[in-house]
């Protein structure tokens, strides 16, 4: 499975989840911003970082640069796409998400090991995972509190959109396992066809026990399948 | 070809430059904890009367344009395109 990671000036974790592809066999590329043209792919990774230093809104410039036309395009046929952290705010900011990311609640940088929960399994990107199960993951993100109006909200119960939602370690989701005032504590949504998923927590921080734990690894084999 | 001073040129250059100001400020339903916390503080301060504190961003635009009405639709089309994010803020423009 071919996949291209698009770095940003200001991208922080493309290394990161280069390494976890190429782990689950990926055959990787990195793709600079200025390019206009992608290479064949079936899974884009917008990476997490801080691209354009966040001016203006997190994921903003980023959302307005040369190679999103592109990927925007990919999206539009189908192609998988993965937005992680500042990937997830740079997807809402071109629209292929909808809804926005807004400062945490508590306005404190959050970087720690959460739990989420699997909302919906039946998807590319989740197919490996149970119903319901718990992973623990980290977080590290300043705009994570996810936002939308009510008709999304409706629509993304509804059709089953919501990927993760923040939970304490036995899968409760309440308020107190909601680390940044997330609407519902959504953590991860899929777009209304499913081939674009964005998360704030970061699944290629969990693929090795030597390090942290593979919570993160089944993200990447469901993609395989 | 007709020789102008560099006064001139300024002053035509001046006559043809409209200066905007864009206010973006997130939308009422949405939660503005650092507005808060500046109320907060002010309260704190024994500003009493004060009801309460929105936060937000300014911005002052130049455009090359002598016709105010289309200068504003091209501010308005920024706004749009970039400056805000319609989706959790509203914005306001102002010839200045």
């Amino acid at each position: 499975m071919n996949s291209s990671v698009i770095v940003f000036p200001g991208s922080n974790c493309d290394r990161d989840i280069a390494i976890a592809l190429e782990k689950m066999q990926f055959k990787n590329q990195m793709v600079w911003h200025k390019e206009t043209k992608l290479p064949k792919s079936d899974l884009i990774v917008v990476p997490g970082g801080f691209s354009y230093g966040d001016y203006l809104r997190s994921g903003a410039i980023a959302g307005k640069s040369l190679i999103i036309n592109e990927v925007i395009k990919a999206a539009n046929d189908g192609c998988l796409i993965l937005g992680i952290c500042n990937g997830f705010q740079i997807l809402t900011e071109t629209g292929l998400l909808k809804g926005a990311l807004l400062r945490n609640k508590n306005l404190k940088f959050i970087n720690k090991d959460i739990n989420i929960k699997v909302i919906n399994n039946e998807t590319k990107f989740s197919n490996k995972y149970k119903k319901n199960q718990v992973l623990n993951i980290n977080i590290a993100h300043n705009e994570g509190n996810y936002f939308t109006n009510q008709n999304h909200l409706n629509e993304l119960n509804n059709d089953n959109l919501i990927a993760f939602k923040y939970c304490d370690k036995d899968g409760k989701i309440n308020e107190i396992s909601n680390p940044n005032g997330s609407l519902e504590n959504i953590a991860g949504i899929f777009n209304s066809k499913k081939n674009i998923l964005g998360m704030m927590p970061h699944p290629e921080r969990m693929v090795d026990n030597l390090i942290s734990n593979n919570d993160g690894a089944n993200l990447f084999s469901s993609l395989l399948k | 070809m007709k020789l102008i001073s560099v006064k001139q040129l300024q002053l035509s250059l001046k006559k043809n430059k409209l200066k905007f100001s864009v206010t973006v400020t997130l939308k009422k339903d949405v939660l503005d904890p650092q507005g808060k916390v500046v109320q907060n503080t002010l309260q704190n301060l024994g500003m009493d009367n004060l009801k309460s504190v929105r936060q937000g961003k300014y911005f002052e635009l130049e455009v090359n344009d002598s016709d105010q009405a289309q200068a504003e639709k091209k501010v308005d089309d920024m706004c749009k395109k970039l400056l805000a994010n319609l989706i959790i803020e509203d914005y306001k423009i102002n010839k200045i």
